[in-house]
């Protein structure tokens, strides 16, 4: 399915910053997507152990929100975060990719409620979760 | 009587700390967050650049980059305000490699969109006991009075090595 290849990549291309942390998506369906962010050097944290600083996930977390948002058939193709809240449960394993899926679970006229994991390759127990309040843009 | 310390003996002292904390870690780099000092307050400083924007119609700040921002300037300050009365009392650095505290979790109120030019953040540690910190901080870009971002995080503190 190239096209839908080719989609993924212009979405993350079109937001300059997800682009700088290597970001790929890699699904997304009405209210869900799902977004990697390889293992980088340049995001450690820790120098002494090479884990992720917990701000690069937050930014994982959010543009996985975000897309969950937009790809949402009731709201408009652009989106603003009004809060995020993350959890972090333990360090992600140095070397692995993160990955976070996003699911909006309510959406109103006004604001959609968001949800978020991420993991690495071991997807049975969480690296962060997250939970934020989107903005949501008129139709029409 | 001691004589005073002469100025530039404490400045430097004051500048290494600060630099063993901030230097080390590529993510503050890549960032490209630098941090003001004047005597032991601390403003994180984040020059603007195109890397950090999120929606390139508007343009703003990526909520990302606001986050991850917002969290360094909440773990320096953490970690500066933690070391800052023995390192003034000892007139030395601690011993061994620094070590950050570790973010619990992190709550970010994003007030209005990020503009494209450089931001400031402030912390103030609201609670710091021995395994656990409330950290609150704000940002800003134009106006101090009216911040685009504030958070709250809790942080899990590095152990203490007893000293010998």
């Amino acid at each position: 399915m190239p096209d839908v290849e080719a989609i993924a990549r212009q979405f993350i291309a079109a937001l300059p910053h997800s682009h700088a942390l290597g970001m790929r998506l890699e699904a997304i369906d009405a209210g869900t997507a799902t977004i990697s962010m390889p293992y980088d050097p340049r995001l450690i944290g820790d120098p002494a152990t090479g884990v992720i600083h917990g701000g690069a996930v937050s930014a994982l977390m959010d543009t996985a929100c975000g897309a969950a948002v937009m790809s949402h058939p009731q709201a408009g193709f652009s989106t603003a975060t009004l809060d995020l809240r993350i959890d972090y449960m333990r360090p992600a394993t140095p070397g692995q990719t993160i990955r976070t899926k996003a699911e909006c679970h309510h959406v109103t006229r006004s604001v959609a409620f968001v949800r978020a994991v991420a993991t690495d390759d071991d997807d049975s127990r969480p690296v962060a979760m997250a939970t934020g309040a989107f903005t949501v843009e008129r139709k029409g | 009587m001691k004589p005073p310390e002469p100025v530039h003996v404490i400045k430097q002292r004051r500048e290494a700390l600060l630099r063993s904390l901030v230097d080390g870690v590529p993510y503050i780099g890549f960032l490209g967050v630098q941090f003001d000092r004047r005597g032991d307050e601390l403003t994180a400083v984040l020059p603007f650049k195109d890397s950090l924007i999120g929606n390139p119609r508007l343009p703003a700040l990526h909520g990302g980059a606001t986050a991850a921002f917002l969290e360094i300037a909440a773990m320096i300050e953490l970690a500066w305000s933690t070391l800052w009365d023995g390192v003034e009392a000892d007139g030395a650095l601690p011993d061994g490699p620094l070590r950050l505290p570790k973010t619990i979790d992190f709550t970010i109120d994003y007030l209005r969109a990020g503009l494209p030019r450089d931001a400031y953040a402030r912390a103030r540690v609201n609670r710091s006991g021995r395994r656990y910190a409330s950290v609150h901080v704000e940002a800003w870009q134009d106006n101090r009075a009216r911040l685009f971002a504030q958070a709250t995080g809790h942080f899990l503190m590095p152990p203490v090595e007893p000293k010998p």
